[in-house]
């Protein structure tokens, strides 16, 4: 490793890793108990045997704390706990709790360390569960990164065997046998001459025992409910319109809001008249919020057009007007030394070798992207001189708690945050902006509820999107093979501009989501380098479904395809002589026999491209066929295969995350880019935001490998291969290699 | 301002411009019509009009004309599910679930309209209808699949 490229990694393992792990924060800290937040707010005669399973008189009460945003997470949380409990999930009610730090994600800042997600080397794991403390320490009760699995699969396991145990042991008191006497079905514990005592009917006795923390989880084999096919829970009700998301939430005498903040975030509110508006039907009242105004009346839409009617001076957006002063400032930053935040690849001698050739070059272009799901951002939110209940759908529930603490002068037990369902989020929800906008509102209307929504082209328009980067490739081919693959990535850092917004604290060292999807693949070549430049923070920005993976993916494996084109030689064969990742290669090995892979090529005007991007410790392999109509390219069919670690917790959700993940990458590829002008995103609906539609989407075949050593998520790992798996079959197709997305600006889709 | 809405008449107080979406979603408490775009560009708030799938944030209220609305909460007998509802749940297609209201509506007016639609038919009239998770393969799968179950009846 070259010199800089020690120093970076000393500086992260200092800066970051260490720091968090023990020496900032000592070990007490680290390792204090956390109490039981059920126990809090308990009525007698119920039981919170620990942070995740209530027994009540009622029935079993199960904590999802993972925000389900449509990836299935409040299913596979309830089906880990029922899975020892012995309970039909279907009985269980299920609550997302009140935030809390016993809900920590111990595995989300894991994406954080410099170690590939196919090594797991000592160093690599020790480094990976420092992050466990900062996490903890933090509160960071999180949902995001594809952790809800990884994080939950022995915790929530642990939850339902230690309540199991604990019932045992207040039914063997009661009955005077033995707890390894008894045994456990459907909710009930059941003696040796048959007698069977409901969970419920247990739960005070249940309540005065010391927790049985001495568990053993049952081997997969012994599974009933994980890995078997089943109805996801919330899918009926997603059917049937019953289902109630956040937008959905309801109060007596709930009034509606929106409002309008400064184009250019974070930018003030100069001055506003409002006279006109104030007149119109169903308005309450108007109010100045922090960088903009707010409207309060009797229906969303009465809002909405009133909100519209307000005439507002802004102030100028902190941050570069125009994307073209943006792509200035990301092309200076690229290659200049001054900025060179990381550099965690660097095999062989990348500069002897570019020196002694003529290399193969290319630059390439990514935009900013909106999340946009379908349900705008919302918070319900009725503040009192004493109290503040929020509710609304969001992956930052300790955050949200935290920022209306702040507004409000509150203490921690002052603020309630009710997680609700959401409609979707791919990242979205990572950020509470609408929610402090919402408790601004409460606060000037004290003892009435509102409900605020944002219209879709203010959600639009206020998101924090997707960075926008700029890349340049050089490489080397000799005798059929890549020799020299040297990648360049500029782009803001993501992470310091979020943690930013929710902790007002600045990140120390270098911003891994720069070159997270590139550095990190399992390839083997001989000179190897891949180099992350910091350009300054900009636009504010977040993380967008897949995080750095979402362009770094594309950057990355496209780059590698026209190096292969360049060596003549065979997508796949090529790839898979370079991985040496068995996994890897498994998932490259089926995506060839999935697809029937024999070369690029399908005919005239026909062609298909393979692309491999390994993200969240996730190796995926896609291959997509395209053919080139005289009115455009066609999508015809897409082929996935996964390796998701050693255990499918539930095949159907894992497929149906996997084509959502591909169909989103697509959608953006193809159409999809926020451009600004007087600090604003020009795009501010779906108009202009097209995104993909069925016409448009391709047959698909999905496959789950099984062969990884450790059980992943999957929410995200699907989406990075689209783009270069598409880029690479139009190359196939057409010879025309698109190095700027989305793809629509150089070539028509049909 | 009256209104019948799944069979039942509702009186409403609010201006004749105002979209039937937001009478049905802030007036009326019936939340399956979804706002997502309010430019009828997503289809989340698609509901029946007199049997046609119309976007309800597009109709203002003043302009039913006493036409019946029907939303998802209205599509089904009480005790059984229509048979797209049946399919959707049988085909798991709803991720965030958020936009299949109406995407549901819209696959239960086209087949009532054709009751043996193409490959070419569905994407002709599901294509209005955005879903950002992804889940048309599985919409295609459950629309042929309800296409079928509707013909045995």
């Amino acid at each position: 490793m070259s010199r800089i490229g020690t120093i970076a990694r000393r500086t992260f393992l200092i800066g970051s890793v260490a720091v968090a792990g023990g020496v900032a924060f000592g070990t007490y800290l680290a390792k204090k108990p956390i109490p039981n937040p059920l126990l809090d707010d308990l009525s007698d005669g119920e039981a919170a045997i620990n942070p995740f399973v209530k027994i009540t008189a009622e029935g079993v009460e199960l904590i999802t704390p993972r925000a389900d945003k449509g990836q299935g997470s409040y299913s596979t949380q309830a089906d880990l706990i029922a899975e020892e409990l012995d309970i039909d999930p279907a009985s269980a009610l299920i609550s997302p709790g009140l935030p809390h730090q016993a809900y920590f994600n111990g595995v989300v800042l894991e994406e954080g360390v410099p170690f590939p997600g196919y090594d797991d080397s000592w160093m690599a794991e020790t480094a990976r569960s420092f992050m466990s403390v900062p996490a903890k320490i933090f509160e960071m009760q999180l949902t995001g990164g594809s952790s809800t699995v990884p994080d939950m699969f022995d915790k929530l396991r642990t939850a339902g065997a230690v309540a199991r145990e604990t019932l045992k042991q207040a039914a063997a008191q009661r009955s005077g046998h033995s707890r390894a006497d008894l045994t456990t079905e459907d909710g009930h514990v059941i003696l040796p001459d048959g007698t069977k005592i409901a969970y419920a009917d247990l739960a005070a006795e249940a309540a005065q025992i010391d927790p049985v923390t001495d568990v053993t989880l049952r081997p997969p084999e012994d599974w009933k409910i994980l890995g078997t096919p089943r109805i996801r829970r919330d899918i009926p009700a997603k059917s049937t319109g019953a289902e109630k998301y956040g937008i959905d939430f309801a109060l007596d005498g709930m009034l509606f809001a929106t409002v309008r903040a400064n184009p250019g975030i974070g930018g003030v509110l100069e001055s506003y008249d409002a006279s006109d508006a104030e007149t119109m039907p169903g308005v309450e009242k108007i109010v100045p919020i922090s960088h903009g105004i707010a409207v309060v009346a009797t229906n969303t839409w009465y809002a909405f057009q009133a909100a519209n009617a307000v005439n507002c001076v802004w102030g100028p957006g902190p941050y570069p007007e125009s994307s073209a002063q943006i792509w200035d400032e990301l092309d200076a930053a690229l290659e200049n030394p001054d900025r060179l935040d990381h550099r965690n690849r660097d095999d062989g001698d990348v500069e002897a070798a570019l020196n002694g050739a003529s290399p193969v070059e290319a630059a390439y272009r990514i935009p900013f992207l909106a999340h946009a799901p379908l349900e705008p951002m919302n918070a319900t939110v009725l503040v009192t001189d004493e109290l503040c209940e929020i509710w609304t759908g969001t992956q930052i529930p300790t955050f949200v708690r935290d920022h209306a603490m702040k507004i409000l002068g509150f203490e921690r037990d002052q603020v309630k945050v009710y997680g609700q369902p959401i409609g979707g989020s791919f990242g979205h929800r990572l950020e509470g902006t609408h929610v402090n906008q919402a408790v601004e509102i409460a606060q000037a209307v004290k003892g009435t509820p509102i409900k605020m929504t944002w219209s879709r082209e203010e959600d639009m328009t206020h998101d924090y999107p997707r960075p926008a980067a700029v890349a340049r490739g050089r490489g080397v081919v000799s005798e059929g093979q890549v020799e020299t693959y040297d990648l360049s990535v500029a782009q803001s850092g993501l992470t310091g501009s979020w943690m930013g917004r929710l902790t007002g604290m600045s990140i120390p060292g270098p911003d891994a989501t720069i070159t997270t999807g590139s550095w990190d693949q399992p390839f083997a070549i001989p000179n190897y380098r891949v180099s992350g430049y910091r350009a300054p923070e900009m636009v504010p920005i977040s993380s967008w479904r897949s995080v750095g993976a979402s362009g770094n993916g594309f950057l990355h494996d496209t780059f590698l395809d026209e190096l292969i084109a360049a060596a003549g030689a065979d997508p796949l064969e090529e790839r898979l002589r370079l991985c040496h990742h068995d996994p890897s290669r498994k998932v490259l090995e089926a995506v060839g026999a999935l697809s029937g892979w024999d070369g690029p090529s399908l005919g005239e005007n026909r062609g298909r491209g393979v692309a491999f991007v390994m993200s969240f410790g996730v190796p995926v392999a896609q291959v997509i066929e395209v053919t080139n109509t005289p009115a455009g390219v066609r999508l015809d069919k897409a082929f996935i295969v996964a390796d998701i670690g050693p255990h499918t917790l539930d095949l159907a959700n894992v497929e149906s995350q996997l084509f959502g993940g591909m169909i989103f990458g697509l959608a953006h590829a193809i159409n999809s880019e926020l451009v600004y002008e007087n600090h604003a995103p020009q795009q501010d609906n779906y108009h202009a935001y097209e995104g993909l539609r069925l016409y448009q989407t391709p047959e698909f075949e999905v496959q789950v490998l099984n062969n990884g050593t450790r059980i992943r998520g999957i929410g995200e790992p699907g989406l990075p291969p689209a783009a270069p798996a598409l880029g690479n079959a139009i190359f196939a197709a057409t010879g025309q290699r698109l190095r700027e997305m989305p793809f629509n600006k150089n070539i028509d889709f049909v | 301002m009256k209104l019948t809405v799944n069979g039942e008449e509702y009186d409403v107080d609010v201006t004749p411009d105002m979209p039937l979406l937001w009478v049905l979603r802030d007036e009326l408490g019936i939340t399956g019509p979804k706002y997502g775009c309010g430019i009828a560009q997503c289809g989340s708030c698609t509901v029946h009009v007199d049997g046609s799938a119309v976007r309800s944030c597009q109709l203002a209220v003043g302009d039913l004309a006493g036409g019946a609305v029907t939303t998802i909460e209205g599509l089904s007998a009480p005790d059984a599910l229509h048979e797209v509802q049946q399919a959707w749940i049988d085909h798991q297609v709803a991720q965030c679930g958020y936009c299949q209201s109406g995407q549901i509506m819209q696959a239960a007016a086209l087949l009532d309209l054709n009751p043996s639609p193409t490959d070419n038919d569905i994407d002709a009239a599901m294509s209005g209808n955005l879903c950002r998770c992804g889940t048309y393969p599985r919409i295609r799968a459950a629309v042929k699949a309800a296409a079928v179950k509707l013909q045995e009846v």
